[in-house]
């Protein structure tokens, strides 16, 4: 039984020849997200604004949005977004944070559920006031920078210091393009998202961590070559392997998007966002800085690794 | 790399079916679980709240009240001894935000005297791992120009909040008992909060009531001096009185004597019954020998007088005495539902918390929805297993076949791990397993590769074999610990179903990571040994 072969062994695709485009487009794009960041910025859920968010089901029927806005709008608790949620019958009511502190919080939950009554049914409540949203913010910024700070050691220690700018400046590139679809979107970015970041992280990283493995490898093998030759050629050789992990990945991802319901579809929907645009910041970005920043040939990485190679042949 | 010692193989295998057999429980449900033998394990895996519903209820204890608490109890303190010795004071006053107590002492003269007699005011703390080397619990300086000021300090106010926070906390637990729900967490975060998480529970609105009440019961006379002590809505309060609201927010204001005659710290028992004469639900209580002494004492002075009894700063009602009442017990009664008497009744018996507690993040989730999020995850899972499996056997034939045996066993290994580990399987960790299935033949993948590319610089099946997985190993090591990192810190950051995901996502690369290494190259070598292949249909 044999397998199929999606990508023909031996391609020679050269990539590093479209470096510049691929730093282009990824410049623009970046530069993009960070416009629509400063200017409509993300559309931020209760986790980091504060608020209260509540989920109900209508006992009888599809929801009748208008009536709900009209008669949630009058009852002073300001800005209430009334949304459709996965299902006719089911709507997201979201409620601007009340001021004056904490206890004011609460009260919205009530006036909701005195003005709607036993009609609906309340799948889910949500309430973030005012201290926990400032703590989420923190945790979730110290998360992401913590979490790329710790790749960049990682990295830097494992190979060198050109290879951890590399995997790093395809991280950042990765994170702000996530922010940028976000905010084009405005989808939702809530505490699960910052999650689906970080896994994000994980994964683009996990695919340049292969492409320079190679690198690494063919840097020892073929001390001549031309380094742009060179990073062909490891790409090359990853390719079948990146496609197939992205292949499978992005299945398991999409039957979560399609079937696992409403609640974690933003949290997915980020995270097939991140493996599309980590796949490609590993080829177009990961290895054209590497490129540029140059490698120190003379050292070729730690020592052990070259001992092996001859020690199987012998054998 | 294909040679395996036969005790690695049994190794090998003993972990699988070990880790199957872990797993196993969550394949029953859990009426069939009481009959299964006692040998198989019966933990199943447990389901966050966002999965089965229920309650999660962050609260912050007011540092504020239980300062000014403390404040007032020291002035009254330093008043007494000031008074005692005959020493002159004049502005005994509290600062809240300064968290000190201010006096200024008349005579010069008697400086020394009250500043000794003050310091005595300032206890030493016990010292503990936590809060370092003893202190005490104030600071008390004196000014040239006789001002004397007792500030409590850093530690003492620590070591407050924690005794005050771990009596909230087995008073708030006595109190979601009552609800009769199975294993519900009640536990200290950070400096000032608890944290309630109740799953199952279905009545989340009463749940908050009973839990967020101080429970502070207060019986005090009525001022009769004031017309009928009610109905006094723009008239003068007395000295030595106080203005307190109606427990039912509709009848006017009452008009009490400001000393507490008898308090809840009192109580011994509190428990919800029926009226004898008119049968409506009432809380009847018993009081210790020193309340029911003071109880009995009262009433017998005050008899056709009517007595306020005060929950939380409320009047619950203002019976009138009809007889005194000596044998320390007596009854509440305030057109209660049974309900209501019900959990006033446990309430008084919880006793009062120290301080009061605010909602600082609720996040509730229904049975319904959690049902429908199981079913979608469920679905979504399969699908995408099914899916990953499909694509895996396609490309890589027979070695597809490992390493979808070598998936299905990651699965049972991530599930047993999770009954065994007792971790919480949320909506996102079910993400994290359906994603970890995606990434989890990526170290086959890494490996298969490798054979390919060794085939093809014309190396026999073995050695391919055995060079695609000496080399590989490094790769998925690398790769792999750095998305482990990710996910470390998710797990340090994050809480809820967000600290769910990272927990599956990391037991999901350490078993993929160790089945590739074991189980699929067992299977692998087992193959090359029986058939000793001259093609390896990769």
């Amino acid at each position: 039984m044999q397998g199929l072969r999606f990508i023909p062994s031996g391609t020679r695709i050269p990539f590093t020849r479209f470096r510049m485009a691929g730093i282009v487009i990824s410049s623009i794009l970046i530069l993009a997200s960070l416009f629509l960041f400063f200017t409509v910025n993300l559309n931020y859920g209760i986790d980091f604004r504060g608020g209260t968010l509540i989920e109900i089901r209508t006992k009888d029927g599809p929801a009748d949005l208008g009536d709900l806005r009209s008669r949630l709008g009058g009852i002073g608790l300001g800005d209430v977004q009334i949304q459709e949620f996965g299902d006719p019958s089911e709507v997201l009511i979201r409620i601007e944070q009340q001021t004056g502190g904490e206890q004011n919080q609460q009260r919205s939950i009530q006036l909701v559920k005195e003005t709607l009554g036993d009609a609906v049914d309340y799948r889910r409540v949500e309430v973030v006031g005012p201290t926990v949203s400032g703590e989420l913010i923190r945790d979730g910024t110290i998360a992401v920078v913590a979490a790329i700070f710790a790749v960049l050691l990682y990295i830097w220690f494992r190979f060198e210091w050109q290879f951890s700018i590399g995997a790093v400046a395809a991280l950042v590139h990765d994170v702000i393009l996530t922010i940028g679809i976000f905010c084009l979107l405005q989808l939702e970015f809530n505490l699960s998202i910052i999650a689906a970041i970080l896994t994000i992280v994980g994964y683009s990283l996990n695919d340049t961590v292969v492409v320079f493995d190679r690198i690494r490898e063919n840097l020892r093998k073929f001390k001549k070559m031309e380094l742009s030759d060179l990073v062909d050629l490891s790409l090359n050789e990853t390719l079948s392997r990146t496609i197939l992990t992205s292949v499978t990945t992005l299945l398991a991802l999409g039957s979560l998007y399609i079937f696992g319901g409403q609640v974690i579809r933003g949290f997915t929907f980020a995270m097939i966002w991140g493996v599309v645009v980590g796949t490609y910041s590993s080829v177009f970005i990961a290895s054209p800085v590497l490129m540029m920043l140059g490698v120190n040939r003379d050292r070729g990485g730690s020592p052990a690794p070259k001992l092996k190679e001859p020690a199987l042949r012998r054998t | 790399m294909l040679h395996f010692a036969n005790w690695k193989i049994a190794l090998i295998t003993l972990l699988v079916v070990g880790g199957a057999f872990f797993a196993l429980p969550n394949l029953i449900n859990s009426k069939s679980l009481e009959v299964v033998p006692d040998w198989i394990p019966h933990q199943q895996i447990n389901l966050g709240l966002d999965l089965q519903g229920g309650a999660h209820l962050l609260y912050r204890m007011d540092e504020n009240e239980l300062i000014e608490d403390w404040l007032k109890t020291i002035r009254g303190d330093a008043r007494d001894a000031l008074r005692k010795e005959r020493i002159g004071y004049r502005g005994l006053a509290l600062s809240i935000p300064k968290r000190q107590v201010q006096v200024r002492i008349r005579d010069a003269a008697q400086l020394d005297q009250a500043y000794s007699q003050l310091r005595e005011l300032s206890l030493p703390l016990s010292a503990s791992v936590f809060t370092g080397p003893a202190g005490n619990t104030l600071d008390v300086e004196r000014q040239d120009d006789g001002v004397i000021t007792l500030t409590i300090t850093e530690q003492g106010l620590q070591q407050r909040i924690s005794s005050a926070i771990e009596a909230s906390i087995e008073t708030v637990r006595r109190r979601v008992d009552a609800f009769g729900t199975t294993e519900p967490t009640i536990q200290r975060q950070g400096r000032e909060r608890i944290l309630v998480q109740v799953p199952g529970i279905r009545d989340v609105t009463r749940l908050k009531e009973m839990v967020g009440k101080t429970g502070k019961l207060e019986f005090k006379l009525v001022d009769t001096a004031v017309r009928g002590g009610q109905g006094a809505e723009s008239g003068r309060v007395p000295p030595g009185s106080e203005k307190i609201p109606s427990g039912d927010g509709f009848a006017a204001d009452y008009i009490v004597k400001s000393r507490a005659m008898v308090t809840g710290e009192n109580l011994v028992d509190a428990q919800p019954g029926f009226d004898q004469r008119t049968n409506e639900p009432v809380v009847t209580f018993r009081f210790d020998t020193q309340g029911g002494t003071r109880f009995g004492r009262v009433t017998q002075s005050n008899v056709g007088k009517p007595f306020a009894i005060i929950l939380d700063n409320k009047v619950i009602s203002a019976p009138v005495i009809r007889e005194p009442i000596l044998g320390g017990t007596g009854q509440i009664s305030g057109s209660f539902t049974v309900q209501e008497a019900n959990d006033l009744a446990v309430l008084l018996r919880s006793g009062a918390l120290p301080a009061q507690l605010t909602i600082i993040e609720e996040r509730t989730v229904g049975a319904s929805l959690g049902a429908d999020s199981i079913a979608a995850g469920q679905v979504a899972a399969l699908i995408g297993i099914a899916l990953v499996l499909a694509f895996i056997l396609v490309s890589y034939g027979l070695f597809g076949i490992f390493a979808n045996i070598a998936l299905a066993v990651n699965i049972a290994l991530i599930v047993g791990a999770l009954s065994l580990l007792q971790a919480t399987l949320t909506l996102p960790g079910i993400a994290g397993i359906v994603l970890t299935m995606g990434m989890a033949v990526d170290a086959n993948v890494l490996i298969f590769e490798r054979i390919r590319e060794e085939l093809r610089t014309g190396k026999s099946p073995i050695a391919s074999i055995d060079a695609g997985y000496s080399r590989a190993i490094g790769t998925i090591l690398d790769a792999n610990i750095t998305t482990f990192i990710a996910a470390a810190i998710l797990f340090w950051l994050g809480s809820g179903p967000i600290r769910g995901f990272a927990v599956t996502l990391s037991i999901g690369i350490i078993t993929s990571v160790f089945t590739a290494f074991t189980f699929t190259r067992l299977l692998v070598s087992q193959w090359v040994k029986y058939r000793r292949p001259s093609k390896v249909p990769i």
